[in-house]
C-alpha cells in the first residue's frame, strides 16, 4: 500500500498506464520525433475559476492564472495562502473541486502527473525527489522515458550533457546525489523536468536551500530558460526575489486570488501590503543596549563533523548579556555542528566551553539546559517536537523533568496543561485545542511553540539555528520581535542565519564563518559589514 | 484504470479506531473464512467450534484463562518495547530464559525453603533471566546500531539450542529414565492452582498487577513520557536530553523480565519440570505480537486481547479435534489476523479513495 501511496504522489505513475512521455524541446524543434506523441508547445496556459477544498476548508477559491511564453510569472502568498495546493492541481497531482486548465485556448484535462508531463509542464519540488545513494544519470534515467532497457545511465550520461550545455546547468552526471550541494541537486531536478520536455517549470520557493550564489546562478538559469522560450511559474514568499526575477506577480491570501501585477511597477512595500492584508514593519525598532555581563565563552572549540572530519576548527568568541550575537555563513560550513556542540549534542574535541564561568564543555544535554542555554534546533519538525504527541506533551519537551512538573516520577498533568495553555496564549499559536497532535500545526505555530517553550524559562542564553527558515512574514516578523525581547529582557542570543537581512535587522554582532573557522567578528554598525558577502565567501579575514 | 489517492488522517477519533479495529478483524475472519471453505469446512461451524470451544463451556474458559496468563505478560512487556519502536520479536526465548532461571533457583534452593520464600525467588530469578536476555540486543542496537528486529529473532535460536542442551545433557533429569526432562521442581516450587483448574493464580495475579502498573507507567510518568517521546522521534529525545542508553536498557528489562515470569509460570505452574523449549512455549512470544499489536500498544487493552488470543489457542485443539485440521492452524489464524491488523493501521492512519478514471480527452 506504501508504494502505491508514493508512486501516485511523487512519481506520477499509474497503473496501468504505459507512460509515452513528451521528447525534450530541442528534439522537438529538430523535427525529429515520432509523430503521435508530439504534444503542442505551452505558448499560453490560464487556469480559470480554480477551487479545492480540504475537509471543508477552502485552499484555492475562483483563483484565475495566465501565463505566456517567455514569461516568469511570481506566485506569492504567505504559509497556507494555497500556493502550493494551485500548482499541485496544474502538476495533476490534486484534482480541482472546479475550474479549468487551458493550453493554448483549448481545456485540457490533467489526472495525474503523467498527463501534465505529457503536457509538457514540469515540477521541481520545495523538497527534492531524488535517490541520495544514486547518480545523477540514474536519477534522471529513472522515470525518463527514451531510456534504453539496459545500462540506461550510460547512453543517457550524453544526453545529460548535451542538455546541461544548453541551459548551463552544469553536473557531473556521474556523481552521486548525496555527495551534490543542494543547488546542484535541484540544479539536477531542473535537468530532470526539462530532459521530460517541460515547457512550463514550476519551481516551488527554489531558494529556500540555496546560497546566496547558488540563488544568483538558479535566477541566470531561468533567465536563459526564459530567452529560449520557456514559461516560468516561481511560488515564493520572499519578495525580493518576486521583484528581481519576475514579469508578472499573482498574490493569494488565504486561498483567496488578490491580485496581479506587473512587477515594473509595484514596489516591495505595496507586495507585502497585498499579500498580508497590512503593512508590516521592515526594520523592526532595536534600541541600543550597553553590553551586559559575559554569558557564553568559547575557547579554541574544535568539533567533528559526520564524517570524521573536524568542521569547527578553533572558533573562539563571547556573548554577553543584552546581546543578540550572529554567525552568518553559507550552511554546511561548521554551523550545526558548532551549535550541536554547545547544546551538548556533539562531542567537543577540543577547546572549552563555559556559560556564566562554569566550564560545560561535554556535559550531557540536560545538564547545559538546566545551566541555562535554550536551543531552538534548525529543523523543526525533526528535532524539536515529537510530532505525534499532543501539543501540551510539546510543552514540556526539554523541561519535563523539573520537579515543576513532576510530584516524584509521576507527571503532574494538570500543571502541564496550564502551562501548555499559558504557552498556546503568550506566544499566540493558533491552535483550536491543546489536545491535538503536534504535527497538525502549520510550521509557523510549531516554530511559536518551540520558541515559547524555550524562553519561557527565561534562559541565559538562547541559541537559534534559522528561526524563521520556511516561515510567512507574519510569523518571521513576530519570531524575531521574541528574539528582540530577550536581548531586551537581559537575555543573550545565538543566532545563526543564513538570511542575512535577518542577521542585519538583529544583531549587535555578526561572526562570518567559513570552513569551521570565524572570518571575523564585526560591530553592526561596523561598515566594513559591506564585504560580509567576501567574507562568507573565505576570501577575506578580517581580525579582531 | 484505477488511481488511489492516499493522504494523510488528520484527526483519529476513538470511535474510528474502535470500527478501524473491528472491521480489520472481520475482514481477517473473511480471510480465514476462505481457507475453511477450500479445506471444505462451513466457516461459521469452524467458527462456533473454535470459540464454543474456549468460551462456551466452564472447561473452555479455565483453559482459556491459563493460556492468557503468559500472554498478558509477554503483551504487556512487548506495548511497552514497541511504543518505544524497539521491535522485540524474542520473547519467545526470553520466557524461555526466565524459565530455566526459575527452575535452576527451584531445584537448587526448593527443598531447604519454604514455598513462601521460595516462589518469590523464583519469579525474581524468571524476571532477572528474561531481562539479561532482553538486555543483549538492546545493548546491541546502541552501542552497534545492530537492528533489534534480526537479533532478538536471531537470540530466539540460540537460546532454543542452549534450552535443548540443557535438558538433554547437563540438567537431565535422573528419575526421568533418560527423556530429555529435568528432574520435576520439588513441591515447595511449584506454583499453586486454582482447585480444579490449571490456572496458577500467583503468576495470574502479578500479570494482571503488572498491566496495572504498565499503564501507569506509560501514561503518568517522566520514564513513560520519555518512552513515548523516544517512540515518536528519537532526534527530538536526543534533542529533550533524554537519557536514550538508560531508557531503552530499562525498557527491555522491564520487556524481557515480563516474559521472564510468563515463563516461571509455564515451568513451575504447568509443567512442572523443563523439557524441549517447543513444549514449555506453544509460541508465546510470538502471539504476543499480535496481543498487543490489537490492544494498540495499551496496557489495559492486553486484558482483552490476550484473551482473545488465548481463546484462539484453546479453540485451536477444538477444531484440530473436531475438524481434522492440523494444529499449525491456528498459527495461520493469528498471522492472518496479524496481517489485517497491520493493514487495519494503515487504513486508520491514511484516507484512501479509490477513483475509476475515464478515458482522457486524446491529444488535448
Amino acid at each position: 500500500m506504501l508504494w502505491a501511496k508514493y508512486r501516485n504522489k511523487y512519481s506520477g505513475i499509474k497503473q496501468g498506464s504505459r507512460w509515452k512521455g513528451p521528447l525534450p524541446l530541442c528534439y522537438r524543434f529538430a523535427g525529429q520525433c515520432e509523430s503521435g506523441l508530439r504534444m503542442d508547445k505551452i505558448d499560453k496556459l490560464e487556469m480559470v475559476g480554480i477551487s479545492k477544498s480540504f475537509h471543508g476548508v477552502a485552499a484555492n477559491s475562483d483563483i484565475n492564472l495566465a501565463i505566456e511564453s517567455g514569461q516568469i510569472l511570481g506566485l506569492l502568498g504567505e504559509n497556507g495562502a494555497g500556493k502550493t495546493t494551485l500548482m499541485n492541481i496544474l502538476y495533476g497531482l490534486y484534482q480541482p473541486d472546479s475550474g479549468e486548465i487551458r493550453i493554448n485556448g483549448r481545456p485540457v484535462a490533467i489526472n495525474s502527473p503523467v498527463d501534465s508531463i505529457k503536457h509538457g509542464i514540469g515540477m521541481v519540488h520545495q523538497h527534492f525527489q531524488l535517490i541520495q545513494n544514486h547518480t545523477v544519470a540514474e536519477n534522471i534515467a529513472l522515470g525518463y522515458d527514451r531510456a534504453p532497457l539496459l545500462f540506461p545511465q550510460k547512453k543517457i550520461s550524453d544526453r545529460i550533457q548535451t542538455f546541461a550545455k544548453q541551459f548551463n546547468l552544469h553536473v557531473d552526471p556521474q556523481k552521486k546525489i548525496w555527495q551534490l550541494s543542494a543547488g546542484e541537486q535541484q540544479r539536477v531536478e531542473i535537468l530532470k523536468a526539462l530532459m521530460n520536455g517541460a515547457d512550463l517549470l514550476i519551481l516551488d520557493e527554489p531558494t529556500s536551500v540555496l546560497t546566496p550564489q547558488e540563488t544568483k546562478d538558479l535566477f541566470r538559469i531561468l533567465r536563459d530558460m526564459q530567452q529560449q522560450g520557456h514559461l516560468i511559474i516561481l511560488i515564493s514568499h520572499k519578495l525580493d526575489e518576486i521583484l528581481a526575477l519576475c514579469d508578472a506577480v499573482i498574490v493569494l491570501q488565504k486561498g483567496r486570488f488578490v491580485g496581479r501585477a506587473d512587477t515594473r511597477e509595484v514596489d516591495k512595500r505595496s507586495l507585502a501590503r497585498m499579500m498580508i492584508g497590512r503593512d508590516v514593519i521592515f526594520n523592526i525598532a532595536k534600541e541600543p543596549m550597553p553590553k551586559g555581563e559575559q554569558v557564553l565563552k568559547l575557547d579554541d572549540v574544535v568539533v567533528r563533523g559526520d564524517k570524521g572530519l573536524p568542521v569547527v576548527n578553533g572558533v573562539s568568541f563571547a556573548i554577553h548579556r543584552n546581546e543578540i550575537f550572529g554567525i552568518a555563513g553559507v550552511s554546511g560550513n561548521g554551523q550545526r555542528e558548532l551549535v550541536e556542540a554547545i547544546t551538548g549534542l556533539r562531542r567537543v574535541e577540543a577547546g572549552r566551553i563555559a556559560i556564566e564561568g562554569a566550564d560545560i564543555t561535554n556535559e550531557t544535554v540536560r545538564c547545559i539546559y538546566d545551566r541555562g542555554i535554550a536551543h531552538v534546533p534548525e529543523e523543526r519538525i525533526k528535532f524539536g517536537i515529537a510530532p505525534g504527541l499532543c501539543i501540551y506533551e510539546n510543552a514540556i519537551l526539554k523541561q519535563h523533568h523539573r520537579d515543576k512538573y513532576s510530584g516524584g516520577a509521576l507527571l503532574a498533568y494538570s500543571k502541564i496543561k496550564a502551562h501548555a495553555r499559558d504557552l498556546v496564549t503568550d506566544f499566540k499559536v493558533l491552535t483550536p485545542s491543546i489536545n491535538i497532535p503536534t504535527k497538525n500545526l502549520s510550521g509557523g505555530n510549531i516554530q511559536k511553540l518551540i520558541l515559547g517553550r524555550e524562553i519561557s524559562e527565561s534562559p541565559s542564553l538562547l541559541v537559534a539555528s534559522h528561526p524563521t527558515y520556511g516561515l510567512d512574514v507574519g510569523a518571521t516578523e513576530y519570531l524575531r520581535e521574541q528574539l528582540l525581547r530577550r536581548r531586551q529582557e537581559g537575555g543573550a542570543v545565538l543566532l545563526v542565519s543564513e538570511d542575512l537581512e535577518e542577521i542585519f535587522e538583529l544583531c549587535d554582532r555578526i561572526a562570518v564563518i567559513f570552513k569551521g573557522e570565524l572570518m571575523g567578528i564585526l560591530n553592526a554598525d561596523d561598515p566594513r559589514t559591506a564585504d560580509i558577502g567576501l567574507m562568507m565567501a573565505g576570501s577575506q579575514k578580517i581580525s579582531a | 484504470m484505477i488511481q488511489f489517492d492516499v493522504t494523510d488522517r488528520e484527526n483519529i477519533t476513538p470511535q474510528l479506531t474502535l470500527i478501524n479495529l473491528l472491521a480489520s478483524l472481520l475482514a481477517g475472519l473473511c480471510a480465514i473464512s476462505l481457507i475453511f471453505l477450500i479445506n471444505g469446512n462451513n466457516p461459521l461451524f469452524a467458527f462456533g467450534k473454535i470459540f464454543g470451544g474456549s468460551f462456551g463451556s466452564l472447561y473452555g474458559i479455565k483453559e482459556t484463562i491459563t493460556k492468557a496468563i503468559p500472554l498478558l505478560l509477554i503483551g504487556g512487556g512487548l506495548a511497552l518495547a514497541f511504543r518505544a519502536k524497539f521491535w522485540n520479536i524474542g520473547a519467545e526465548s526470553q520466557l524461555l530464559m526466565g524459565a530455566v532461571f526459575a527452575t535452576w533457583v527451584g531445584l537448587n534452593w526448593g527443598p531447604q525453603l519454604p514455598p513462601a520464600a521460595i516462589v518469590p525467588l523464583m519469579f525474581l530469578a524468571g524476571f532477572i533471566g528474561g531481562a539479561l536476555w532482553g538486555l543483549i540486543p538492546a545493548i546491541l542496537k546502541i552501542k552497534f546500531a545492530i537492528n533489534e528486529v534480526i537479533s532478538t529473532l536471531m537470540l530466539n535460536y540460540v537460546c532454543a539450542e542452549f534450552f535443548t542442551l540443557l535438558v538433554v545433557g547437563p540438567w537431565k533429569g535422573k528419575s526421568k529414565f533418560g527423556f530429555p526432562y529435568t528432574d520435576d521442581l520439588p513441591a515447595s516450587a511449584i506454583l499453586g492452582l486454582i482447585p480444579g483448574t490449571r490456572i496458577h493464580y500467583s503468576t495470574l495475579i502479578i500479570a494482571v498487577a503488572a498491566l496495572l502498573i504498565l499503564a501507569g507507567l506509560i501514561y503518568k510518568t517522566r520514564f513513560g513520557y520519555e518512552v513515548r517521546v523516544i517512540g515518536e522521534n528519537p532526534e527530538a529525545a536526543r534533542y529533550a536530553g533524554i537519557d536514550f542508553f538508560k531508557t531503552t536498557l530499562v525498557i527491555m528489562a522491564i520487556s524481557g523480565g515480563m516474559a521472564g515470569l510468563a515463563g516461571v509460570g509455564e515451568a513451575a505452574g504447568i509443567h512442572r519440570h523443563l523439557s524441549y523449549p517447543g513444549n514449555i512455549s506453544a509460541g508465546y512470544g510470538f502471539t504476543g505480537i499480535i496481543v498487543a499489536w490489537l490492544a494498540r500498544l495499551n496496557p489495559l487493552f492486553v486484558l482483552a486481547s490476550a484473551l482473545f488470543f488465548a481463546g484462539i489457542l484453546v479453540g485451536g485443539d477444538a477444531i484440530q479435534i473436531d475438524l481434522g485440521l492440523p494444529a499449525a492452524t491456528v498459527q495461520v489464524f493469528n498471522g492472518i489476523l496479524l496481517f489485517f491488523l497491520i493493514m487495519g493501521d494503515f487504513f486508520l492512519k491514511h484516507k484512501v479513495r479509490v477513483g475509476f478514471k475515464t478515458a482522457k480527452p486524446k491529444g488535448a
